[in-house]
C-alpha cells in the first residue's frame, strides 16, 4: 500500500526530471565540453579569456551592474511591498495586478519603449525642452544610466512579488506584541518586521541578480558601446562561429554567477544576524 | 526610557467606554473596576465586546467615548509602548527569529536595562515558568505549552502594571489546558499581579477568576464571583452561557399562585417571598438541583416525567427526561449503591426546591450589577 503510494508520487516527478536532464544538464555539460575540446583537449579558450583585461573587465562590469540593479530593485520594492501587505485583502489583489501588468509584455518591447522615452526626440527630452530647462536634447539613450533605468523597471515586478509573498507570511500580531512590550513603531519594524522580511528580500534580490547577469537585449538596445555585458560577448562570439570561446565565456559567467550568489547569501546572513542581535541599541 | 509610575499590580477602571465601528457598537457604556491584584475574566461569545475592551486597554483600539484609568491615571492618550501593560496573545506571538532568551529579554532591551540585570531578570522569569534550560531554543523547537510559558515569561519580565491574557489557552489541547490553568493560578498567586483574562470558555473562567464579567452585546450582563455567577445567574443569557441548565417558563395565577405549564405543576408563594419572580417569567434550574427523593413541603414542586435517554458521566448520570406536556429537561444524579440507574421509558416523580430555582430576566439586560 505504502510502496504503491510512493511509486505514484515519484512518477509525478519524472517529466520534470526528464526536462531538466534533457534541456539543462546535457546542454550545460555539452557547453563545458565545447569549452575544453576544440577538437582536442585544450585550455587555450580559458587562457585567452582569463589572460585578457578586456574580457575580465566585461565580467567585472556585468557583476557590478547586476549587483547595483538588484540593490536598487530591493530598495524600491521593499516599501512598495510593505505598503501592499498593509492593505485590506481586496486592495492587495488590485495593487499586485498593477505590479504584474508590465510582466505581460516582452523584455524586447519594453526595451524598445525605453528607447522611445529616452531618445533625442523622446518624451523626456521633449518635456525638458518644452519647459525650457534645456535648449539641446540631453543625451540619455545609449548611456549606462539608461541601462540601469531600463533593467530596474523590467525586473522590479519580480522583486516586489517575491518580497510581498515573504511579507504575507509574517503574523501582524507580532508587531502588536512588539508594541505592547515597549517598542515604538519604528523599533517594531526594525527589530521584528525587517529581520523577518529580509530573507524574502534577499531571495528576490538573488533572482534579480541572476537574471541581470544574463541580460543582453536591454544593454544592447539602450546602452552605449562600453555597456557591453558577458551575454553580449557570448552572442558576438557565436555570430563569429567561435563556439569554443563562446562556451568558455558561458562557463565563466555560470561560475561567476554561482560564486556571487553564495557570497550574497553569506553577507545577508551576517546582516540579518546583526539586525537581530543588535539588541543593545 | 519608560518611567515606572505604576507598581506591579495596579487597579484598572473602565469608565463608560464605548467603541463604535460605523453603525456597529462593539462596546457600549462599558464600566468595570478591577482591584489591585485581582483576577478578572471577561467571558462571552465572539462579538460580545470582550476583545475590544482588552484592545482599548492595550492601546490597539481607540475608544469612541469614556475613559480608562490605571491607578487613577488616564492612559487613553498613551501609545501601547508607554502603557506598561503585559499581554499574552492567543497564538503566543513569540518572535520566530529570536531564541527564548532574546524573546523574554526583548521588553528589557527596549527599556535599556543593563546586561547583567537583563540576564538576572530573564533567568528569574524563565525559572518561574520552569524553562531555565531553554534559553537557547528557538520558538519553533518548543511545544505549544512551552511557547505559552515563554509568552507568559515575556509578558511579566518587565513587571507590568496589568497583565492581559487574550484566550491564551485556546490553542492547547484539553489536558494541557487544564495543566496550564493550574500554572496560571500559581503565577497569579506568586506575582500578585492584576490580571484581565479574556475567554469564551466558561469552565476556564469559573476555574481561574476572582470575578467573572459575562459580556453580551458590548456590555457587562453580570459581574460576580464564579460561585454566585453559577448559582445566581441574573438573566436567561447568563444562565444559558454558564454551565448547563434548564430554562422553565412560569406564569402568575390568581393570588400568590405560580404556575409552571410545562411541568403541569403549581406552587403557592408564602407570605415572606411575595416578591419572588416579580416582572420575570422564567427560571433557571440546574440539572443537579432536581431530585427524586424529596418529601413534599411548602417549598417543593413535584412533577411527573419519564426517562428519555441517559448519559453515563462516571460518578454522575445525566438523564434527559420528558414531562407530561412534552418538555425535555436535564437531570443529574450522583451514582451510589442506593441510587439505581433508571431505564429508558421509566416513569418517575421529580422535585425541586423553589429556593434552588433562579428567576431570570430576558435577554442580555441583567437585573443590575451585583
Amino acid at each position: 500500500m505504502n510502496a504503491k503510494k510512493k511509486f505514484t508520487s515519484t512518477w509525478l516527478l519524472w517529466p520534470a526530471l526528464f526536462m531538466l536532464v534533457a534541456f539543462f544538464l546535457i546542454p550545460t555539460l555539452d557547453i563545458l565540453r565545447a569549452s575544453v575540446y576544440d577538437p582536442e583537449f585544450t585550455t587555450k579558450h580559458f587562457a585567452k579569456l582569463l589572460g585578457s583585461n578586456v574580457y575580465l573587465d566585461v565580467l567585472w562590469r556585468t557583476i557590478r551592474l547586476s549587483v547595483i540593479v538588484a540593490l536598487i530593485c530591493a530598495v524600491i520594492a521593499y516599501p512598495i511591498s510593505y505598503f501592499i501587505v498593509q492593505r485590506p485583502r481586496k486592495q492587495q489583489i488590485f495593487f499586485l495586478f498593477l505590479v504584474f501588468i508590465p510582466l505581460w509584455m516582452s523584455v524586447l518591447i519594453r526595451s524598445y519603449a525605453w528607447m522611445v522615452v529616452l531618445g533625442r526626440e523622446g518624451m523626456i527630452n521633449a518635456l525638458l525642452i518644452g519647459l525650457g530647462f534645456t535648449d539641446e536634447p540631453v543625451k540619455m539613450l545609449f548611456t549606462t544610466g539608461a541601462v540601469y533605468v531600463a533593467m530596474v523597471q523590467i525586473l522590479l515586478p519580480i522583486q516586489i512579488v517575491t518580497c510581498y509573498s515573504a511579507m504575507t507570511e509574517i503574523d501582524l500580531d507580532l508587531m502588536r506584541a512588539a508594541r505592547i512590550l515597549g517598542a515604538k513603531p519604528w523599533q517594531a519594524i526594525r527589530r521584528v518586521f525587517l529581520p523577518l522580511s529580509l530573507d524574502g528580500t534577499v531571495t528576490g534580490a538573488i533572482i534579480v541578480f541572476m537574471l541581470s547577469m544574463g541580460f543582453f537585449i536591454t544593454p544592447a538596445l539602450v546602452g552605449g558601446r562600453k555597456d557591453i555585458m558577458m551575454a553580449n560577448l557570448i552572442e558576438f562570439q557565436v555570430q563569429q562561429l567561435n563556439w569554443g570561446f563562446a562556451a568558455a565565456i558561458s562557463i565563466v559567467l555560470l561560475i561567476g554567477t554561482v560564486l556571487c550568489v553564495i557570497i550574497i547569501k553569506r553577507l545577508s546572513k551576517i546582516l540579518i544576524r546583526r539586525l537581530v542581535g543588535g539588541g543593545h541599541a | 526610557m519608560i518611567e515606572r509610575d505604576v507598581e506591579f499590580g495596579a487597579s484598572v477602571t473602565f469608565d463608560g467606554v464605548s467603541k463604535t465601528y460605523g453603525a456597529v457598537k462593539a462596546l457600549s457604556d462599558f464600566n468595570l473596576s478591577i482591584q489591585r491584584g485581582e483576577f478578572v475574566t471577561l467571558l462571552g461569545p465572539s462579538g460580545s465586546g470582550k476583545t475590544t475592551a482588552l484592545n482599548v486597554l492595550a492601546g490597539f483600539v481607540d475608544a469612541t467615548e469614556g475613559d480608562v484609568r490605571v491607578n487613577k491615571n488616564s492612559i487613553l492618550g498613551l501609545p501601547p509602548e508607554r502603557r506598561n501593560i503585559g499581554m499574552v496573545f492567543q497564538n503566543y506571538s513569540l518572535f520566530p527569529h529570536m531564541n527564548v532568551f532574546e524573546n523574554v529579554a526583548f521588553p528589557l532591551r527596549l527599556r535599556k536595562v543593563a546586561q547583567d540585570e537583563v540576564k538576572r531578570r530573564v533567568g528569574e522569569s524563565l525559572a518561574m515558568v520552569q524553562l531555565n534550560d531553554f534559553g537557547d531554543r528557538m520558538p519553533n523547537q518548543l511545544s505549544g505549552g512551552q511557547r505559552q510559558r515563554v509568552a507568559f515569561a515575556r509578558a511579566i519580565v518587565f513587571e507590568p502594571s496589568v497583565l492581559l491574557m487574550d484566550e491564551p489557552l485556546g490553542a492547547l489541547d484539553l489536558k494541557l489546558r487544564e495543566a496550564m490553568q493550574l500554572e496560571i493560578k500559581r503565577y497569579h498567586k506568586q506575582l500578585g499581579c492584576t490580571i484581565l483574562f479574556v475567554t469564551h470558555d466558561q469552565g476556564e473562567a469559573l476555574a481561574l477568576s476572582d470575578r467573572i464579567a459575562v459580556m453580551g452585546e458590548g456590555r457587562i450582563v453580570q459581574i460576580d464571583t464564579p460561585d454566585r455567577i453559577y448559582d445566581e445567574p441574573n438573566s436567561k443569557y447568563v444562565a444559558d452561557f454558564i454551565g448547563t441548565t434548564n430554562i422553565v417558563d412560569f406564569e402568575r395565577g390568581p393570588s400568590s399562585i405560580i404556575r409552571f405549564p410545562a411541568l403541569n405543576a403549581e406552587f403557592e408563594l408564602q407570605e415572606n417571598d411575595k416578591s419572588w419572580g416579580q416582572g420575570q417569567n422564567s427560571i433557571s434550574l440546574r440539572p443537579e438541583k432536581l431530585h427524586r427523593d424529596i418529601s413534599p413541603s411548602d417549598h417543593v414542586i413535584i412533577f411527573d416525567a419519564s426517562v428519555e435517554e441517559y448519559l453515563f458521566l462516571g460518578n454522575i448520570i445525566q438523564y434527559s427526561v420528558r414531562t407530561t406536556t412534552g418538555k425535555t429537561l436535564l437531570f443529574q444524579e450522583h451514582r451510589g449503591p442506593s441510587v439505581p440507574i433508571l431505564a429508558r421509558g421509566e416513569s418517575l416523580k421529580l422535585a425541586f426546591s423553589i429556593n434552588d430555582a433562579r428567576p431570570l430576566d430576558e435577554g442580555t439586560h441583567g437585573s443590575g450589577h451585583t
